[in-house]
């Protein structure tokens, strides 16, 4: 059977990752190289490397970090972050990485998303969806709203249909960010997930909101995910990935564990 | 010697350090010549078929492969790399594959998520020195949307399920493929490809 994943997501500007990540025994804290080989060790089923500046000069700064982690690494991992062409994805590809995550220029040109998938592999093209309930005004609803350039753009886009249109395209996941509840570690938006999870027949990262290893089983069964995205959790050191797959593999959910 | 084959499709790196780490010498080639005088061969892969076997038959790679396999030369497809060995697939109808092993590739079921993406029990159909020292249900990582349907039962060595039976280890002869990614698969992905390479090397 399948397992489910447990994805910790590294936030990286300038070469440094920049979220309070809390190591003990490393030299450099924010150093991805050796915290991405820390993940791994502790059982971490693929890394994301968001790389949070993303300007034109930074991306060679990223290349050379993504092949520095590629040579360590024997788990996947994903890049993303200001990725809007095929050059681009070609040479984060060729520097190591297994899959690209776009986002914004999705959005602006969905054709980018069968380029790259007849390009690549749809197996490599994560496509970004950034979400958060909004109310509409002419028909009296609340819907969930796509979101762009980090969340600062409406777009007026339904999430649901654009997950159903990205399947379309040729994507291979979808990562799910609930902007709703998005670092507040108050638990994912598990409705927002399951409707998404329901809707397609791609696998569904969530992502946004994780503070308790309760709130990772409620994800995964739930919320049917196929994977969670994890930040603060593991940065702080609150629970070790170990922790937090016995905690699941008791409660029935298949992880990756040695036994 | 061993030659990755590059026929311009995706990430050959990681394949190139996990051989390299097990302290082997490795080129990634797209020359035929090269291919040719290696001491064994690895056919990576991710995309599409119709496009591998494209790129393959300009490279004249595809002549090599098949000398290599009447010299019995040591050969190792993965995950697209193992499709391409086969006959035909359904994911581009009117291309031939290879056809070094008989049989076909198909879709995965439309009830399934595709692609089959993540982390999977491998379990072993028989002894080979390819499994040597590793446990039944270990989890490999998996990342295809087609799987492959050899017509000699006797060819698996492997399998993992999702909801169908999916051969994960291939072998007929000199040739291996895993559907699976080896230099993705951490500790155990490490472990098959260095018995790979101790099955050949002398």
């Amino acid at each position: 059977m399948l397992a489910r994943r447990i994805i910790p997501c590294l936030d990286v500007k300038e070469g440094k990752v920049v979220k309070g990540v809390h190591f003990e025994n490393i030299k450099d804290v924010g150093d991805p190289v050796e915290l991405a080989q820390r993940y791994e060790e502790e059982g971490a089923d693929e890394l994301v490397f968001l790389d949070i500046t993303a300007s034109y000069e930074q991306r060679e700064t990223m290349i050379q970090v993504v092949e520095k982690i590629a040579e360590v690494l024997t788990i996947p991992f994903t890049v993303g972050g200001g990725i809007g062409a095929t050059g681009q994805v070609a040479n984060l590809l060729r520097a190591g990485a297994d899959k690209i995550s776009i986002n914004t220029q999705a959005v602006l040109k969905p054709e980018l998303i069968s380029e790259l998938a007849e390009m690549f592999g749809s197996q490599c093209v994560v496509v970004a969806i950034d979400v958060k309930r909004t109310w509409d005004r002419i028909n009296r609803r609340s819907y969930w709203e796509v979101f762009i350039n980090g969340g600062r753009t409406p777009t007026g886009k339904d999430a649901l249909s654009w997950a159903q249109q990205v399947e379309k395209l040729g994507a291979g996941e979808i990562l799910l960010t609930s902007m709703d509840t998005d670092g507040t570690q108050t638990g994912y938006d598990i409705s927002l997930t399951r409707k998404v999870a329901e809707r397609v027949r791609l696998p569904v990262i969530a992502s946004g909101g994780a503070g308790k290893l309760e709130h990772l089983l409620a994800i995964l069964r739930e919320g049917k995910a196929d994977a969670a995205l994890v930040a603060s959790i593991f940065h702080y050191r609150y629970f070790s990935i170990g922790e937090a797959k016995a905690y699941l593999q008791k409660r029935g959910i298949p992880v990756r564990v040695e036994d | 010697m061993i030659a990755i084959v590059d026929y311009e499709i995706g990430n050959l790196y990681s394949i190139f350090k996990a051989l390299e780490r097990l302290g082997e010498e490795v080129v990634v080639t797209n020359q035929a010549q090269e291919i040719r005088e290696a001491e064994a061969v690895v056919l990576p892969g991710v995309g599409s078929f119709e496009k591998a076997m494209e790129n393959l038959e300009k490279k004249e790679i595809k002549e090599v492969i098949k000398e290599n396999q009447e010299d019995g030369k040591p050969f190792l497809g993965i995950n697209l790399g193992l499709q391409l060995l086969f006959e035909k697939s359904q994911e581009a109808p009117r291309k031939k594959g290879l056809s070094l092993l008989p049989g076909e590739v198909v879709k995965l079921p439309p009830t399934n998520k595709i692609p089959h993406m993540g982390w999977n029990r491998v379990y072993f159909k028989k002894n080979s020195p390819l499994t040597r020292d590793i446990p039944q249900g270990r989890f490999f990582y998996f990342a295809h949307s087609f799987y492959v349907l050899p017509e000699e039962p006797q060819a698996v060595v492997g399998i993992c399920n999702y909801n169908v039976v999916i051969p994960a280890i291939v072998n007929h002869d000199n040739v291996w493929g895993f559907q699976f990614h080896p230099e993705k698969s951490s500790v155990w992905g490490m472990k098959v490809l260095e018995n790979w390479v101790r099955s050949w090397k002398k």
